[in-house]
């Protein structure tokens, strides 16, 4: 990408360079808008510098009902993001703490939890509950990957008994929400968390602020789904602007890690 | 009445029709007689064949036998409980303290209604975040007292609103999976009729699950799949094929332990049959669990969801 760039915010359509965006990990430096961020940015923004270590990035899905048009679809996300699935995950450090650490990348067919996903977030689960680590996981789905049908849904069942188990031990389950975060992804491993932290302005919920105009023919509130709005309602712990999450989650685990 | 149905609704009439008139012509039994032949061969015809989508519109039969029909049938008692306790009792899901064939039981299941007021009441079987935290409430009792967990499930889904996200629905559902997967004791779950995604899955992260021949396990309604997918939600028959959402396809992928057989043409044809096909499942799988240890069945249950999943090992790592 060239740093010269100009591009516009499309929220405050004010002129941003492109590479001040980027050195702000895709905040507007104009109006702190957070842009959706790279997976492998986040492990970046989050972990110590070398800490971090992959694991199971070898696991690509299959495509377990022939679902038409689905190894395409996979193909063009895997060149377009150069990750296996939409997920990051493996272990690093935070603030010289090790942690087990899932981080979802919403370009990777809209953050769609798949079987890897689930499995891929069962076992950085069970690496946490195994060499006693908390866990941090970072969400960004537009919910189930209906290519997979009921594999997709039962993921949902597989972060649940791997969670379950690790909740019996003293080490916490830190969730963060980004934009946007919903469906099954919501309704499964990311809100069945100890600590639920949402970036600013993140939408997060089960079913689509469009599902539901759709649905109800009613007009939704401003601000409808929003980590403000799912604050206020008493669903998430703290909003943490992007570029002070590591030192808020360094202080966190200060108290729990 | 469905569309497929049509020839056989067509032929019952003219059956009807033929017998009304029968009194004055005797001539007229020959016909009737062949008549009832060719109905009962169009009705081996269109319901031993029918395809993914339209098992969906036998799920969603207005007078498929639901949560009411089971309970009222099956029940020696039930001793229904209510609330939350933190917001309101939602009518859409609906369980209790349940004895079913000498059995004492924690029965839930989603609750369709059985007229336009119940129904409407019901939210057609479409929970808010309080009808999940009733339910948990009832996994919570099930554990402390030691009842099986049955459920029955029909839902289209988690009720998409306003309320239901102001109230948290994905963190309710989220909290019934955790607690399930935890409950120690035997969960044993019906599919009955729809089974729509996390609302239905928030009730069958079970040690069996059984599922009517005509009903349906979907992580989305075939009509929004299609539009999502093929942006025409027209094209919900391709989907629902695709989706292979259908009893005997969930079966074969793993996720289903047995099917269990409806009467020709479906459950609202002879709802007693069907009933009693559910009542004989449940009566033979509570008695085979009825020995398990709390850690044999938790560990079972790991096990049974740890594994699902599709993929492959590639060589190398990713680049991420």
């Amino acid at each position: 990408m060239d740093a010269t760039v100009f591009t516009k915010c499309e929220r405050c359509k004010q002129p941003v360079y492109e590479k001040d965006l980027r050195a702000r990990f895709n905040v507007c430096p104009n109006c702190e808008f957070h842009y959706p961020l790279p997976a492998p940015e986040r492990v970046r923004l989050l972990t110590d510098a070398g800490s971090f270590e992959e694991r199971d990035g070898e696991l690509a899905a299959g495509d377990p009902l022939g679902f038409e048009g689905y190894p395409d679809r996979l193909r063009s996300a895997r060149e377009k993001t150069g990750l296996g699935d939409a997920i990051l995950s493996g272990v690093g450090e935070i603030g010289g703490r090790r942690v087990a650490l899932a981080v979802m990348d919403f370009r990777f067919i809209g953050g769609s939890m798949g079987s890897v996903v689930g499995e891929r977030v069962a076992r950085t689960v069970e690496l946490a509950r195994a060499e006693g680590l908390p866990l941090v996981t970072v969400s960004a789905s537009g919910g189930a990957r209906m290519f997979e049908g009921i594999y997709s849904l039962m993921q949902m069942a597989k972060t649940s008994v791997a969670l379950s188990r690790f909740m019996e031990g003293s080490k916490p389950y830190i969730s963060i929400l980004t934009d946007p975060t919903f469906g099954g992804v919501t309704a499964s491993f990311a809100t069945a968390a100890d600590i639920i932290i949402a970036e600013p302005g993140a939408r997060v919920g089960f079913a689509g602020a469009r599902v539901i105009e759709q649905t109800t023919k009613e007009r939704l509130p401003e601000g409808f789904q929003t980590a403000e709005f799912q604050r206020e309602h008493g669903m998430v712990d703290r909003i943490v602007h992007r570029l002070a999450l590591k030192g808020d989650l360094e202080r966190l685990l200060g108290f729990v890690g | 009445m469905l569309d497929f149905e049509r020839p056989i609704k067509e032929l019952e009439e003219r059956i009807a029709e033929l017998h009304r008139l029968a009194g004055e012509s005797e001539g007229l039994q020959a016909e009737i007689s062949r008549l009832e032949e060719a109905l009962e061969a169009a009705r081996r015809r269109i319901y031993t064949n029918l395809s993914p989508y339209q098992r969906v519109q036998v799920a969603r039969h207005p007078e498929r036998p639901n949560f009411r029909a089971y309970r009222d049938a099956l029940c020696e008692d039930f001793y229904e409980l209510s609330g939350d306790r933190h917001y309101g009792d939602d009518a859409a899901v609906r369980g209790g303290f349940a004895r079913i064939r000498g059995r004492n039981v924690v029965l839930i299941g989603h609750d369709k209604g059985a007229d336009v007021k119940s129904r409407v009441e019901g939210n057609f079987g479409m929970a808010h975040p309080e009808g999940y935290r009733k339910v948990k409430r009832l996994y919570g009792l099930a554990a402390r007292f030691g009842l099986p967990v049955v459920t029955l499930v029909d839902t289209p889904g988690a009720f998409a609103g306003r309320g239901a996200e102001e109230r948290g629905q994905a963190w309710a559902i989220s909290e019934d999976l955790m607690a399930l997967a935890a409950v120690p004791v035997p969960v044993v779950s019906v599919i009955i009729g729809e089974g729509g995604s996390g609302g239905a899955l928030a009730m069958c992260l079970a040690d069996y699950l059984g599922m009517l021949e005509n009903s349906y396990l979907s992580v989305i309604a075939p009509e929004a799949c299609a539009s999502i997918i093929f942006r025409d939600s027209s094209r919900a028959p391709e989907a629902a094929e695709a989706l292979k959402l259908t009893a005997r396809d969930l079966k074969e992928h793993g996720v289903v332990d047995e099917v269990l057989p409806e009467p020709l043409g479906g459950a609202h044809r002879d709802p007693e049959a069907a009933i009693r096909a559910v009542g004989e499942a449940l009566e033979r799988v509570l008695a085979g669990v009825s020995g398990s240890s709390p850690e044999d069945l938790l560990k079972r249950r790991y096990a049974r969801y740890r594994r699902i999943g599709s993929y492959q090992r590639l060589p190398g790592p990713s680049s991420g």
